[in-house]
């Protein structure tokens, strides 16, 4: 165990555990973007086709509801697996960390879109009645009083998207994508070098703590309540 | 000569339930003439907000019309019905701001969605904020905001837009009398310098004496009484109405047995007279004042008293026909039942 501390190990894995916090980082940042491009649009469509929603439509409602649960009930192994066909399609390969962003995309729209559903929930309906009674558009409504009057549970709610993606990207990295994850299944199990096992571990441990903490304290920041 | 600003005709809404339908407002027909300051009064449940919301279709009624400076609102396109609502603004019970804007970004909020410059919405904000008299608080977030001075901002952001109407949903239900008072005389005041008619939704009798000049009665969606204030309030001619002047106040049940009751009403004479002094000098009749309600609107007293008139039928009928010579009073004489 003692060996993490020694000139020897970083030598040898040094470079390695820096190619893997950096693909961490690109497939759990990509992902997270591209995520909520298609997660947040999702979410508001949630929110404004809702029977109380200021654009009632249980058709679309419905629907978007059952897709967004389809995509929420496959874990992310499976689900990573059984797309793999499509993934190709999208970026060409199914491996490293190209191949895991679609997946990881796939399985966390829903979840960002329920987030974002829940985040919007919370902006008070009068709020919202105030400014359809000034004249506002559906647009006006969505971009100057759901979305800011939101923002700090979106940002929360970004932070456990975030860590989720990061906790996903982990998953990739046992069939294929490349990461901490990978580093530590390939070298910390498969080669069993439990020194590495505990450094991706480490690592990944002061990554959320990171992410957890600049998202509160943002969210903290910019909300207005609270002064 | 006055002009109507609001029509509603023959307004019915009807709001389909689990449990069949419910008529919020029933065959609802109000005439409000700009510049005035018009009452709405019912208990809850009566269909004040539903009725005040049919007003900038924010509910679409279920039949009828309603008319705002002579156009119809219900055949407006999205569009036109957005346009129009800038000029019916409102505000609310739980004052509805923006709680991650300042109070100058409440303001300039309407003026944003109406494409106003930046520069303009937030020189006329500076100037509304100041005549509502928070001129310092432009800066300020709503939470750091007692109530009243949220309504104020509330009253500032409704007028940005110029508004020809000025929809009241219960805007004082949530403050203590004393920040009510002072933003229903803030609300006469603005109606008075900008001409803007305000219509006022509310449970409480006390703020319709305070600023209506006229007043509709909503029980049950259906208008029970609309009228002057004055005329209403010195002889409401319903129940409903009876109901909400006085409430839990004279009551026939009230009378002693064996003797003849008598309900008189103040109309609004412009001093309070002290009738039943005069009564014991002039006639040298006593009677019993079983219960009185009565209140001072804009100089007039108004109200009504029950006495019990004396056993002796000529004392009663000298009482009686003093009282009904007085001015501004009215007596009816009351059924006993037992």
């Amino acid at each position: 165990m003692l060996d993490i501390f020694t000139c020897a190990f970083w030598s040898e894995y040094g470079q390695l555990l820096l190619q893997g916090v950096r693909d961490t980082a690109v497939m759990t940042g990509v992902s997270t973007v591209f995520s909520y491009l298609l997660g947040l649009p999702l979410g508001v469509l949630l929110v404004l086709t809702a029977d109380h929603g200021i654009r009632p439509c249980r058709a679309v409602n419905r629907c978007v509801g059952w897709v967004i649960n389809i995509g929420r009930s496959l874990p992310f192994l499976i689900l990573m697996i059984a797309i793999m066909d499509f993934t190709k399609l999208i970026v060409g390969t199914k491996l490293g960390v190209r191949g895991a962003v679609v997946p990881l995309v796939v399985s966390a729209a829903p979840f960002i879109a329920r987030m974002v559903e829940t985040a919007l929930n919370e902006v008070d309906a009068g709020v919202v009645e105030a400014a359809q009674s000034m004249g506002a558009s559906t647009f006006q409504i969505v971009w100057r009083v759901y979305l800011p009057e939101a923002m700090p549970s979106l940002i929360l709610g970004g932070s456990i998207s975030i860590i989720t993606i990061l906790a996903y990207t982990a998953i990739a990295g046992s069939v294929g994508a490349g990461g901490l994850g990978a580093l530590a299944i390939q070298y910390g199990y498969q080669r069993n070098v439990p020194a590495m096992m505990l450094v991706t571990v480490v690592l990944l441990v002061v990554l959320v703590q990171i992410l957890q903490s600049v998202f509160s304290r943002l969210s903290t920041r910019i909300d207005k309540r609270l002064k | 000569m006055s002009r109507s600003i609001i029509q509603i005709q023959h307004l019915t809404k009807v709001f389909p339930t689990s449990s069949g339908d419910l008529t919020a407002l029933d065959d609802v027909s109000l005439d409000i003439q700009a510049g005035d300051i018009f009452g709405i009064i019912g208990l809850s449940g009566a269909g004040k907000s539903t009725l005040v919301r049919c007003m900038n279709l924010l509910e679409r009624p279920t039949s009828g019309t309603i008319l705002v400076d002579g156009r119809d609102l219900t055949t407006l396109s999205q569009r036109e019905l957005r346009l129009a609502r800038r000029d019916v603004t409102m505000i609310f019970q739980s004052f509805n701001l923006l709680m991650q804007r300042t109070c100058l970004q409440n303001v300039c909020f309407p003026m944003e969605i109406a494409g106003v410059s930046k520069a303009r919405s937030r020189e006329r904000a500076q100037a509304l904020l100041a005549r509502v008299g928070l001129a310092d608080k432009a800066d300020a977030y709503p939470i750091q905001l007692s109530g009243g001075q949220k309504q104020r901002v509330a009253i500032a952001r409704a007028l940005a837009t110029d508004p020809k109407v000025l929809l009241c949903d219960e805007a004082t239900s949530a403050l203590d009398p004393t920040t009510t008072s002072s933003i229903l005389s803030l609300l006469k005041e603005l109606n008075q310098e900008l001409g803007v008619t305000v219509v006022i939704i509310t449970h409480q009798m006390s703020v319709i004496e305070e600023i209506c000049s006229r007043v509709a009665i909503l029980d049950g969606g259906v208008v029970a009484e609309q009228g002057d204030v004055q005329s209403i309030f010195s002889s409401p001619s319903t129940d409903a109405a009876r109901r909400l002047v006085y409430p839990g106040g004279v009551r026939v049940e009230q009378v002693p047995p064996s003797s003849r009751a008598v309900r008189i009403s103040f109309n609004g004479g412009t001093v309070y007279q002290p009738l039943i002094a005069s009564l014991a000098i002039d006639c040298g009749v006593k009677v019993n004042i079983l219960g009185a309600d009565t209140r001072d609107i804009s100089g007039h007293a108004f109200g009504t008293m029950l006495l019990s008139l004396p056993e002796d039928p000529n004392d009663a009928a000298k009482a009686l026909s003093y009282i009904r010579s007085q001015p501004n009073i009215t007596a009816e004489e009351v059924e006993y039942h037992a």
